[in-house]
Formats: C-alpha cells, structure tokens, sequence
C-alpha cells in the first residue's frame, strides 16, 4: 500500500469519526474484500466471513474516534478482523476446544496423499497451505498475501516480534512436512 | 547442506534466515534488506531456501486471490446497522469549540434560521413589552431595570412564565417541523437558544414539581439528545 493511500485511510477514519457515511463506503470499498479473505482463511466459511466484514466495519463505524493511527489503518482492520474470526471460531459448537488447541490443530479432513495426486508443486502448495492450523495460516497470509511487516504482523497477531519470526519458521516447515508427504520434495528443509 | 539445513530445523531461523520471507514480500527496510542481499549472495543454501519462499510467496497470493469477493450482503447489513446506530454524540475528549463547530454543521439551514428567528423575535418583544410599560407607567421618568416592586411584574412575559424550564439540545439531524411539533405537543415556548444549539424551553401550565417527569418525557422524544433542568 502506498503511503498516500496510508494517508488517505487516515482521512477517511477522521471523517468517519464526524459520521461521514460517504468515507465509510470509500474505506469499505478499499478494503472489504482483503477483510473478507482473511477472515474466510480463518473461519473457513462463506457466510461467517461475510458477517465478519459488516461486523469488523460497523466497529469501524464505532470506535473510529478512538484511532489514534499508529498502525496503518489496514494493520487496525486485520486485528479487529482476527479477534471477530476467533470469536466466531469460539462460538461454533463444533469447536469445543480451548483457543490453543483449536489455533494449533490441523485440517486432517483428507489425507494430504490422497487429495493432491497431481505432482504439481504448485497445485500441491495451494492444496497444503489451506491444511495448515490457523496460527500457522493466518501468520502466512499476513506476511505474504497482507504484505504486513514483522512489527504490523506482532501488533495484529499480539505477539513478541521475535515469535512472530520463528511462528512463520515453524509455520514453512509444517509445510514443507505436508508437501514432502504429499510426495513433493522442495530441497528445504 | 542437507546436514546443515536440518541443523537449521532444529535450532530455528538464525537472524537472517528468519527475514527471508519479508525479503520476498518486499516488507523489508533498507538495512534489513542490504543484510539479506548480502547473505544471499554468499550462502547458496540460504539462496536456495529463498527461492522455496518466492514460491509460496506466490502460491499464497495465487490461493488468496481465488477466494472471490463477497456479496453485497455485508455492506446492506452493515449500512443498516449503521443506521439504526443512535446519533452520535460529540466526544468528550474533544475541545469545546470543535464540539461547537460539530453540531452546528449538523444542524439544517432552516433550523438555524429559525433558532436566530425566534432569539430575535423574544428580544423584539420583549423589548416591545418593556416599551409599552414604560409608557403606560408615565408617571415615572425613570424607573432602573432593577427596580421592581413586589408582585408587580415588568414585562408580562417574565411575570407570568412560570413554568418550569428545561435545556435542550436538538438532534443535529431534526427538522423545523419536528421541533415545531414537539413544542406544540408540550405547549413549550422557547425561551432563548445559545450558540451551542441548546434551547431552552419554558413550559407554561406546569407547575415547577412537573419537571422531573418532563424531562424523562423528554429524553425519550427520537429528537432529542439531551434535556437538563434550565437552572
């Protein structure tokens, strides 16, 4: 993101703050769609990543007078978006697992052998990057997709900056463990 | 290199290693980045593993682009949330005169109008009253505004409005005609209207116990924002 459009983020939440509806559909326009991916890599579900938008912008709408733009507004929208996606997570009756245990668990829906047959590395990398645990997904997305820094992503994720490194470290090898099983090997580890 | 590459593993990213990825993404700063470009450049194994991180770089983005956008569900739900949100009110962290500046920028060109219109006519006639009083007590050739004898009231206006009063502060998205109606409904006269939008509303026929229920009557009317007893 450039920093003239960091900037004009920043406009747009000091008029939202006034009650400018128009800003809102500006900033919503600019940023629905990356707030819904996220959101869906998290949840994993088409109509709760879609309520997790109106819900992160209504907060938006909300708490825009207390932005204080520190962090990117871009940086603001993903970790209001993560806290709605794991309260989301949390009240799903299928996940009656404490936080960590359902963060750090895995797809295991298929084996990864089965599902990609094909040996098309890149085929097989989109396959098993959709299996890893959403600590390990969301740390992935935030620094490729969101191109978010180490610092951006520590603020958004709530952790030290060196866990985020390592996170991301552990988060490659897991994948580098699912594609090896999936018969593909990268040289790495 | 395998040896060392599983040595990586188990210890964890040295400094480094562990910036590849923000290499990839582009998200380094200069120095870091200088850092990084220098390593590559003396570490095949290093540059090997940054190659593996290009590719799910890209493999990333490629899987983040395929999930589509949403529908315009979202942004329906979301603007009618917004408009059933109650109005905003000013902060309180916010200075005085902004607070000021915020709800008259709220307020329509006809309410403004005629807040100044009605200020303007309860001066004229009140200063119409005081003239005629002035006249009929022409006996007098002076009399200081101060001076009043007991129960004998200088204007009409101010001998009889004995109702309680209230301060109010209108909705800035209230109409004229709202406000006209709410001040028939509770036969309320305005009394004056500060420059910060609070009127202040005097309510013949009630006696001053009233006000108490008045004011909670009030604070549930949609246009209004606040009411306090006019001191």
């Amino acid at each position: 993101m450039s920093a003239a459009q960091a900037a004009s983020d920043e406009t747009l939440i000091a008029r939202i703050a006034q009650g400018d509806r128009l800003a809102m559909q500006v900033l919503y326009g600019r940023h629905h769609v990356r707030v819904f991916r996220f959101g869906l890599r998290l949840v994993r579900n088409e109509q709760v990543a879609e309520d997790l938008i109106s819900e992160v912008f209504l907060d938006v709408w909300r708490q825009a007078g207390k932005f204080e733009g520190r962090s990117a507004v871009s940086t603001w929208l993903l970790a209001i978006t993560r806290f709605k996606a794991l309260s989301a997570l949390r009240r799903r009756k299928d996940a009656e697992l404490d936080d960590e245990t359902a963060n750090a668990i895995e797809d295991q829906s298929d084996d990864p052998e089965v599902t990609v047959q094909k040996k098309d590395t890149s085929n097989a990398l989109r396959e098993c990057l959709t299996r890893l645990s959403a600590e390990h997904r969301e740390i992935v997305d935030l620094v490729y997709y969101h191109e978010k820094s180490v610092e951006e992503v520590a603020e958004i994720v709530g952790i030290p900056e060196n866990t985020v490194k390592t996170r991301l470290f552990y988060a490659r090898k897991k994948l580098a463990g699912l594609l090896k099983a999936a018969g593909i090997e990268r040289g790495w580890p | 290199m395998m040896a060392a590459n599983k040595k990586i593993v188990e210890t964890g990213p040295d400094d480094i290693e562990a910036l590849l990825p923000w290499h990839a993404a582009g998200t380094l700063n200069a120095r870091d980045a200088h850092r990084v470009e220098q390593a590559l450049a003396q570490d095949p194994a290093l540059a090997k593993q940054y190659s593996v991180i290009r590719q799910e770089y890209v493999e990333t983005i490629s899987l983040n682009e395929s999930l589509g956008a949403p529908s315009a569900r979202p942004m329906q739900k979301l603007f009618a949330a917004i408009d059933a949100e109650p109005v905003r009110s000013a902060s309180m962290s916010r200075g005085l005169s902004a607070r000021i500046s915020q709800f008259f920028a709220g307020l329509s060109p006809r309410m403004l109008a005629a807040g100044s219109a009605v200020g303007g006519l309860v001066v004229l006639l009140q200063a119409g009253v005081i003239a005629a009083m002035l006249a009929k007590d022409g006996g007098h050739s002076f009399q200081t505004a101060s001076h009043r004898t007991e129960n004998t009231p200088l204007t009409r206006g101010l001998a009889t409005d004995t109702g309680p009063q209230v301060l109010v502060r209108f909705a800035p998205d209230a109409r004229m005609s709202d406000i006209s109606a709410l001040l028939d409904t509770y036969q309320a006269t305005i009394v004056s209207v500060s420059r910060a939008g609070l009127f202040q509303l005097r309510f013949d026929g009630r006696a001053p116990k009233d006000a108490g229920d008045l004011i909670s009557r009030l604070q549930s009317e949609k246009i209004v924002n606040l009411a306090v007893p006019a001191q």
